[in-house]
């Protein structure tokens, strides 16, 4: 047993199969593979055939929904979401909402952040405990008493209420605490001693070093404003205040006219999917992070 | 005095009590209107008969007391026949899905850390990529891929099968099932008198045609997010332990359920938890793909509490169920705080024969 406990076992190199294990390891890295292969198929042919299919004919969509390949190409469907949908205007409204609630939640969070995990102030813990408590809350519930305030405020069917209510949550926080609290604090204190204000040592000595977190809630932000679909349901019903989910779903629910239009819905659906799937590839490694995070969590 | 002069020779102490308010001020304010003042109003609305016209904090909206609630549980009618209808539907969609997206997540988990295999990096990120895509931009894919004519009908064909009508099914799968042994009607026994509302034979239909549909998409969608979950977990267990069983001779089976599960147990609880509570919540893929219908086995209790108020301006019958699936959900989530915060310290002690062979941390 000393021997086998004290080998070194270097991650990367396989256990060396003795000669009549040898087939019985390759049989198992086949069927390794084969489920591999399998599940990559199931996990993104959907989106293979949504491609293809957007670029279709609707008979054709209708009459081959399997393959990719269009027979006959056509940019039908992509020129008649411009031309006879609001898409572009339920774009540009996404992209207003995105960019303010990713700038407020970036800004917001990491001081609230900041706050509970450095400064010392009355109520810290019991503040905390509320936010955590705040993360229990299932957002589906929401729906009717979102309505309610906002209806209250006079700020339903306004871009302030597609905007303000999301400007800060609690998950982000939460992730911005728990960074705060891993950097050392020894940095901060020489900028204080130096007589640095506590907004000025948290702005230009403590956010810089935390952009791994900013990264993520950044992305997070993003992803989560850029495909909520609940709140915009329940704040505006101008359609010219819709965002791309509320839009895409009105699309669905079928005002189109004749015909299923389904190379029409696809390739709305794909245009709305393209840039959180263009920041997944590029900052992958920070999405992988936050389902870590989530672990934490608990 | 002494306090006073202790203060002042703590004025940066002084300073960060302000400056920590101000720190949390913006999220305090934001939360607290648009989530807890909001709880307290829905909780208001849920008593009283509030149909939308003005506001509901003014003395001519009926105050109702527990109405809204008693209708949903203990009178007969339509109220708590919907309601009822929508647990069901919920209860068997979270019994299916719960399962079936964590034995997934970890079969995939447990292939992808498979160090023998190369490229786990791209299938990783494939199996993931649909946890982050817009649930509607998603629905919209999975309508036309369960359409009459869509891809999943062409694939059944591909091998025989005469695919169903998908969102115009509204048969039960465990009605069907029974039907197949011959069962086609209800049994006198269980045609009346259940529990609630519903007939016994009602509470057994199992999850409808269509939500099979709602179920795929989500376990689809899902699963990414939970494999990685696992992977992390599974990428802690030392793999020496995993080389020292199989020198001892236990089988890829053996190895599983003895080595691996033990030290991933509290990933396990963490994800069949979060599965329960996410699954109670289910609303966009309904409200995109069904909207409750066929013959309302699609209706959820999330989708149906939206609907008796943004349709049916009965806000505080809508309100009345919110409240009920919130504490629901709280319920299940309170339950996982307590149990991981009991689990979590002999998580890793946690084992059985291989410990008496293998040190800790080999």
């Amino acid at each position: 047993m000393a021997v086998l406990t004290d080998r070194p076992a270097p991650a990367a190199a396989p256990a060396r199969p003795r000669r009549d294990r040898a087939p019985r390891a390759l049989a198992s890295r086949l069927a390794g593979y084969a489920v591999l292969v399998f599940f990559a198929l199931v996990f993104l042919y959907p989106f293979v055939i949504q491609i293809g299919n957007s670029l279709k004919t609707e008979p054709d969509a209708a009459a081959n929904p399997l393959s990719p390949v269009p027979d006959p190409l056509t940019l039908a469907g992509f020129e008649r979401i411009f031309a006879g949908t609001n898409f572009p205007l339920w774009l540009g409204n996404s992209l207003l909402v995105t960019v303010l609630v990713t700038l407020g939640r970036v800004f917001f969070d990491s001081l609230a952040g900041y706050a509970l995990a450095r400064l010392r102030f009355r109520g810290r813990s019991g503040l905390f405990a509320a936010i955590i408590a705040v993360l229990a809350v299932p957002g589906v519930v929401l729906l009717i008493p979102k309505f309610l305030v906002l209806n209250q405020l006079g700020m339903y069917d306004s871009y302030a209420g597609l905007v303000v209510p999301l400007l800060a949550d609690a998950a982000g926080v939460f992730i911005m605490k728990q960074f705060f609290e891993s950097i050392p604090v020894s940095v901060e204190e020489a900028a204080r001693i130096d007589g640095a204000g506590v907004f000025r040592t948290f702005w230009s000595v403590v956010l810089p070093m935390a952009k791994p977190a900013l990264i993520t809630l950044t992305i997070l932000s993003f992803q989560g404003s850029w495909n909520e679909f609940p709140h915009s349901l329940v704040s505006v019903q101008d359609p010219g205040l819709f965002t791309l989910p509320r839009g895409l779903a009105d699309l669905v629910s079928g005002s189109l006219g004749k015909g299923t239009q389904y190379p029409l819905k696809l390739g709305a659906a794909l245009l709305a999917t393209i840039p959180v799937a263009v920041l997944f590839v590029i900052f992958q490694r920070y999405f992988v992070r936050d389902a870590n995070d989530g672990a934490d969590k608990g | 005095m002494a306090i006073h002069v202790a203060r002042r020779g703590r004025s940066v102490r002084g300073n960060e009590n302000v400056a920590g308010w101000l720190f949390v001020a913006p999220v305090i304010v934001i939360l607290g209107l648009f989530l807890l003042l909001p709880i307290l109003m829905a909780l208001w609305v849920s008593l009283t008969d509030w149909n939308g016209q003005g506001s509901p904090f003014t003395a001519k909206v009926p105050f109702v007391g527990a109405d809204n609630y008693t209708r949903l549980f203990t009178e007969e009618g339509l109220a708590r026949r919907d309601f009822m209808t929508s647990i069901r539907n919920n209860a068997y969609y979270v019994a299916i899905v719960v399962p079936t997206q964590t034995v997934l997540a970890l079969g995939l988990a447990l292939v992808v850390n498979n160090r023998m295999l190369r490229g786990r990096g791209f299938f990783r990120t494939a199996f993931y990529f649909p946890s982050v895509t817009s649930s509607v931009a998603i629905s919209v894919v999975f309508l036309f891929l369960f359409a009459n004519s869509g891809a999943v009908n062409a694939l059944l064909g591909m091998v025989g099968v005469e695919g169903p009508q998908w969102f115009a099914d509204s048969r039960g799968v465990l009605h069907l099932l029974l039907g197949a042994v011959g069962v086609d009607s209800p049994p006198a026994a269980l045609a009346a008198g259940g529990p609630l509302g519903l007939s016994w034979w009602e509470w057994l239909s199992g999850p409808s045609v269509a939500m099979i549909s709602i179920i795929s998409l989500v376990v689809w969608t899902t699963s990414g997010t939970f494999m990685l979950m696992f992977l992390a977990a599974l990428q802690n267990v030392p793999s020496a332990l995993d080389e020292a069983s199989t020198l001892d001779g236990a089988s890829r089976w053996q190895r599983l359920r003895h080595v691996t599960l033990p030290m991933i147990k509290p990933t396990m609880f963490l994800v069949l938890t979060l599965g329960l509570i996410g699954s109670w919540q289910v609303f966009d893929q309904v409200y995109v793909m069904s909207q409750g219908e066929p013959a309302k086995t699609t209706l959820t209790p999330a989708y149906l509490s939206y609907r008796t108020a943004f349709r049916d301006f009965d806000y505080g019958s809508g309100a009345a169920i919110s409240f009920v699936l919130f504490l629901i959900i709280i319920g299940l989530t309170l339950l996982q705080r307590r149990l991981m915060a009991d689990r979590e310290p002999d998580a890793p002690r946690r084992g059985r024969w291989w410990r008496r062979r293998v040190p800790e941390g080999g």
